[in-house]
């Protein structure tokens, strides 16, 4: 059979070419809150989540039940982290404009998909997050600075990832997906009966790794989640460049079950986590959420998305912001007073201040850290090039003029 | 046992099983390696006797095989990982080479990841095409990795163990057309370093500097060469990352010459690295420059072929020859 005859055969058919302005309607998705910041009825959730799961998921009123304990101050909390985290992208987004760091990857619109996903983690779990996941960060206890370092290109990495059990940025795609994997299988192995979540995007989903990290996932029943932000976009592709079928679907030819959930919704991915961890703490295997949001921002601050999407696209999300929707609900429900957004703004300040003096105040390492940690038991070759470098470097200390020894590097 | 006459994947056998028996984070994985002890037979019986847990059958994914043990590592294990040829390690080359290799130093040495990748190769098998590949140098090249391969069965021994041992991530590279040869193993025996070079055979006019399967072949060309009166020195390189120059050096500066032998292409292989180290380093002991012997610029050729392609005893006399003609 010749390419051309296959071409012939199955004509291209674009299924997704015809979008309405600002976007498709959002699929069906497990949502607790609505847009406009309403809790949604047990008939609704049944009705939306119908198709928005595949076998061995819960119905769709289960779901509430995971969150049925959360309080006025657990949403309060709730949106207290994704303001912060939003203030905190805000200002390494203008930290990099402003030369101080090198690049930045906003996670602007995905607050509710990382902090109710982050939140629903135990400290005994460990995460493995891409490198958009600064929202999940906070939720583990990461102080955000320690986030920038890479972005600042003082490091490529830099935080203890078993201080918080949270594992550095993956920058390579999906990879960190088959470390959660392993590790999880490691927890099993353990005896333990904590979990293990792995963040990637619908990018990502593309990836080998990915699909490997399903199999390996399911065969050895791993105590592993597999959460997808689908933010719509890789780069310049979007999803219908990734996939013809929703992502969650995926997790039905693995043998094991997916949930799509509203990503904009806090509450909704805090509930589909929870009851996601305790399938995995309780030996029943991995699960696929697919958390369907936005990236609101750019792919990273050297991206330009008005070259590949309209702007309407993203003035229809902003009316899904997840921030306003929990603010809009919290107020219809007098769960706040003017004096919580007061003090709240006040904090979110003072984190911005601390972040860029942090930033600002960020040495650049000693030359020598170059050699330093490339391997654990020491290399000859690399003390070898070590000590020449230090003489390289010291044969300038004659000079009085410090700026000669700037000057080599 | 003490001393015993072992097959050298036999050696490796009871390294592993060793390894198994003293460290519980000890774990095997790889495809084929339980119920059927691998295609070699390296870890025959091992899962039989340390359970689905500790030597674990893997889907038939290299990238997910060296990707998972990396979290497993992550965990707190010590994950001894079977690539099962050559050949077919380049799914696994992008968990190997950017993350396994990078993760510690990414981490400012907050985690380690002692893996252990096993990988049988070259070739002298008669084996279809991906079967006889010496990818080493690829490995050699990635800072964060160590690269080792044994030429006998002692060796295997005791380098696997100290590979396991190791806090950094080892490539271990198997010889497998050697696999059968039988050599004594001392298990009680007080190892030398792991990145040692060790001179094998004394000689006086020229060094051969080899490793893995061509160490044999070295010492067979030296055995030949000294029918004809001619004394060469062999050198077992053991490691390719770190290479030890100095064993090799201080060799060179003895004999003031130097064939390097390997069955990986010539260019840019391990055997220019040492030939430009040496030239540095011995520039005045040199009657010669530096020779290297090895495979050709080409695919691994059809199995009716890799004599022709494989370094032998015959095109190691004749690079000795040339060295000698200077």
């Amino acid at each position: 059979m010749t390419v051309d005859s296959t071409a012939a055969r199955k004509p291209r058919k674009r299924t997704g070419a015809k979008k309405p302005p600002g976007g498709k309607p959002d699929p069906d998705l497990v949502q607790l809150l609505t847009p406009e910041g309403r809790r949604v009825t047990p008939s609704r959730t049944a009705r939306s989540a119908r198709t928005s799961r595949t076998e061995g998921a819960p119905a769709p009123q289960e779901f509430a039940e995971y969150v049925a304990d959360i309080t006025a101050e657990d949403l309060r909390g709730l949106y207290r982290d994704m303001v912060l985290t939003r203030r905190f992208d805000t200002e390494a987004t203008a930290l990099q404009r402003q030369g101080e760091l090198g690049l930045w990857a906003s996670l602007l619109g995905q607050e509710a998909a990382q902090i109710g996903s982050g939140r629903a983690t135990r400290d005994d779990d460990y995460v493995f997050p891409t490198y958009r996941e600064h929202g999940v960060a906070w939720c583990r206890g990461v102080d955000p600075t320690n986030l920038l370092g890479m972005f600042r290109g003082v490091n490529n990495g830099g935080w203890d990832p078993t201080a918080n059990n949270f594992h550095l940025y993956t920058i390579v795609i999906g990879s960190q997906a088959l470390h959660a994997t392993g590790y999880a299988m490691g927890v099993a192995m353990d005896g333990a009966d904590s979990a293990v979540i792995a963040y990637f995007g619908d990018g990502a989903s593309s990836q080998g790794d990915v699909a490997e990290a399903f199999t390996f996932a399911a065969v050895y029943n791993a105590p592993v989640v597999f959460f997808c932000q689908n933010n719509q976009w890789a780069i310049s592709e979007p999803t219908d460049r990734q996939t013809r079928v929703p992502l969650y679907q995926r997790a039905q030819g693995y043998g094991f079950p997916g949930v799509r959930v509203d990503g904009n919704d806090v509450l909704a991915c805090l509930a589909v986590t929870r009851w996601a961890l305790e399938r995995a703490r309780r030996g029943e295997g991995p699960t696929l959420i697919e958390a369907f949001t936005y990236r609101m921002g750019a792919h990273t601050t050297s991206d330009d998305p008005t070259r590949y999407r309209a702007s309407e696209e993203r003035e229809a999300w902003e009316a899904k912001d997840p921030i306003a929707r929990l603010r809009a609900h919290l107020e219809s429900e007098h769960h706040t007073d003017e004096g919580f957004f007061a003090e709240l703004e006040t904090e979110s300040e003072a984190l911005g201040r601390r972040v860029r003096e942090a930033v600002r105040a960020m040495p650049d390492p000693e030359h020598l850290a170059i050699f330093e940690h490339a391997y654990a038991d020491g290399h000859a070759l690399v003390d070898e090039e070590r000590a020449q470098f230090a003489a390289y470097q010291a044969s300038f200390s004659d000079s009085t003029d410090t700026t000669a020894t700037e000057g080599s590097r | 046992m003490a001393v015993q006459k072992l097959p050298l994947a036999r050696a490796l056998n009871e390294s592993l099983r060793r390894a198994l028996e003293t460290d519980p984070k000890v774990v095997l994985m790889g495809e084929d390696v339980g119920k059927l002890g691998g295609v070699f037979r390296v870890t025959d019986g091992l899962q039989k006797d340390f359970g689905e847990d500790r030597v674990i059958d893997t889907p038939l994914a290299e990238s997910g095989i060296v990707g998972t043990a990396i979290g497993l590592a992550l965990r707190g294990y010590r994950p001894v990982v079977e690539i099962q040829f050559d050949g077919f390690v380049f799914p696994a080359y992008d968990q190997i080479v950017t993350q396994l290799a990078k993760m510690h130093a990414r981490a400012l040495g907050k985690v380690k990841l002692p893996v252990v990748i096993r990988i049988p190769y070259g070739g002298g098998i008669g084996a279809v095409e991906h079967h006889s590949e010496s990818p080493e140098a690829l490995f050699a090249h990635v800072a964060g990795l160590k690269v080792v391969s044994p030429s006998n069965s002692s060796d295997a021994y005791w380098m696997m163990q100290q590979a396991i041992q190791s806090d950094d991530p080892v490539i271990f590279f198997e010889p497998k057309r050697r696999y059968w040869d039988k050599a004594e193993v001392d298990t009680e025996a007080i190892p030398g370093p792991l990145h040692a070079a060790r001179v094998v055979r004394e000689g006086a006019r020229v060094t051969l500097a080899a490793y893995g399967p061509m160490v044999k072949v070295c010492l067979e060309a030296a055995a030949a060469a000294e029918e004809e009166g001619i004394s060469l020195e062999v050198v077992d390189l053991r490691s390719l990352s770190p290479i030890d120059f100095g064993t090799v050096q201080r060799s060179v500066e003895r004999t003031g010459r130097l064939v390097v032998v390997h069955e990986a292409p010539v260019f840019l292989g391990a055997g220019a690295e040492v030939a430009a180290r040496i030239t540095e380093r011995c520039f005045y002991h040199l009657e010669a420059p530096v020779l290297r012997v090895g495979g050709y610029h080409t695919p691994y050729p059809p199995a009716r072929l890799e004599e022709e392609y494989l370094p032998g005893l015959d095109r190691v006399l004749d690079a000795v020859d040339r060295a000698l003609a200077y």
